[in-house]
C-alpha cells in the first residue's frame, strides 16, 4: 500500500482549497517507463549522436513536435473532402498519396492505401505482426492497436470485437479484415452517416473520428 | 478498382483473380534469423490474388543488414474467415485481406 493510501488525514502538500478535506483522489503515481530497457538504450542513443554533433537537441525536439502535431484531424479532412467530391473520392481510391497531397499532406515514405465501407462491406484494420498505422496521416496509433488483444482478436473474431467497441453491422453486411503486415499502410473510408446532407466539410470533419478511420467505429452524425 | 502505384512490379508472375497457396512454412534461408512478414496463422491457407501491389525490397533481408535486392512482388491476398478458422462464427463471406510476398505464394492450379 503506498503511503497515502485510503488516509482521511489533513496534509500540507498542496491541494489549494483541499486543505483539510479528505483526500479526493489516489496518490500520484509517478510514470516509470522511461526506465525501461528500450527508453534507456534510446536515450543512450540520442545522448550519443547528440555528443558527436551528427544530430542536435533542437532538431529531435522539432521532429518530435512534427510527429505529435500529426493526428486523425489529417485523415479527416482527406474523408470529408471524398465525401464531398465524387472525383475526389475516386483519386483517392486509386491514386491515395496524391489524393492527399492535393490537400497538402506529405506521406513521405508511406504507401497508402484505401478502402471503401459500402452497404455490403465494413472494413477493419489490424497489423498482427507488430503495430503498423499510417502515421503521417492519422499521427500516433492509440494503444489499444498496439495490444496483443486486439492484434490477435481482430483476425479471429472480428464482430466480436466490433460489438466490445459498440460497433453494430446490419446482418447483411460483409466484415473485411485488412492484416497490414508489410509496405502498405490503410485508411478506411467510412460511410457518410444519414443526416449530414447539405454540411460543409469542415462540419463533416468534425464528426469523424480516429476509430472510424481503423474501421473499429462508424460515424455518427452526432459524434 | 485498379490501384496506381508508384513502384512497378516488373517481376509479378501471379494476376488478380488466381488461386494461390501460401507455403506452409518458412522457405530455405540463406542469413541468419529470417524476419519473416508471413503470419505463422496464414501459411498453408488457400486465398486469391485481389491486388497486384508493385515490387518491395524483401524485408526478410532488409530487416539483417542487407540491401533487401532482388525486390520482391507483392500481392494482396484474400482468404475466407471460414477457410482459415473452422469454427469461424461469422458469417460465411466474412473476409480477410493480408499482404503476402511473391516467394511465399504458389499458384493453386
Amino acid at each position: 500500500m503506498a503511503p497515502h493510501d485510503g488516509h482521511d488525514h489533513d496534509h500540507a502538500h498542496g491541494h489549494g482549497e483541499q486543505h483539510g478535506q479528505p483526500h479526493p483522489h489516489r496518490p500520484i503515481q509517478e510514470d516509470l517507463s522511461y526506465r525501461t530497457e528500450s527508453a534507456v538504450r534510446a536515450r543512450a542513443l540520442k545522448e550519443l549522436l547528440i555528443e558527436k554533433g551528427i544530430i542536435t537537441a533542437d532538431e529531435v525536439r522539432r521532429q518530435i513536435e512534427i510527429v505529435d502535431a500529426r493526428g486523425p484531424h489529417m485523415g479527416a479532412r482527406v474523408v470529408a473532402r471524398a465525401w464531398c467530391d465524387p472525383e475526389y473520392k475516386k483519386r483517392l481510391l486509386t491514386t491515395p498519396n496524391a489524393a492527399c497531397a492535393e490537400l497538402g499532406i506529405d506521406l513521405g515514405e508511406t504507401h497508402l492505401f484505401v478502402v471503401e465501407n459500402t452497404a455490403t462491406v465494413h472494413n477493419m484494420i489490424v497489423c498482427t505482426l507488430c503495430s503498423c498505422y499510417p502515421k503521417t496521416l492519422l499521427g500516433i496509433p492509440p494503444d489499444w492497436y498496439k495490444s496483443f488483444a486486439y492484434r490477435s482478436r481482430a483476425v479471429r473474431e472480428p464482430r466480436t470485437v466490433l460489438a466490445e467497441f459498440g460497433t453494430s453491422l446490419p446482418d447483411d453486411v460483409e466484415v473485411r479484415v485488412h492484416d497490414s503486415t508489410a509496405d502498405l499502410r490503410y485508411l478506411v473510408l467510412p460511410r457518410r452517416p444519414e443526416g449530414t446532407e447539405g454540411w460543409s466539410e469542415e462540419r463533416l470533419a468534425a464528426i469523424i473520428s480516429r476509430d472510424s478511420m481503423i474501421g473499429a467505429t462508424l460515424v455518427r452524425p452526432d459524434a | 478498382m485498379s490501384v496506381t502505384f508508384a513502384i512497378p512490379a516488373e517481376a509479378a508472375v501471379l494476376r488478380v483473380g488466381q488461386e494461390v497457396h501460401v507455403l506452409p512454412e518458412a522457405p530455405p534461408m540463406s542469413v541468419g534469423k529470417p524476419h519473416i512478414r508471413t503470419p505463422f496463422y496464414i501459411r498453408g491457407k488457400t486465398g486469391v490474388v485481389a491486388v497486384a501491389v508493385g515490387s518491395f525490397r524483401n524485408p526478410e533481408t532488409l530487416a539483417l543488414g542487407g540491401d533487401g535486392l532482388p525486390t520482391q512482388p507483392l500481392y494482396r491476398v484474400r482468404f475466407m474467415q471460414r477457410d482459415i478458422w473452422p469454427d469461424y462464427s461469422g458469417r460465411p463471406d466474412d473476409s480477410i485481406d493480408i499482404e503476402i510476398y511473391q516467394h511465399w505464394l504458389v499458384s493453386a492450379a
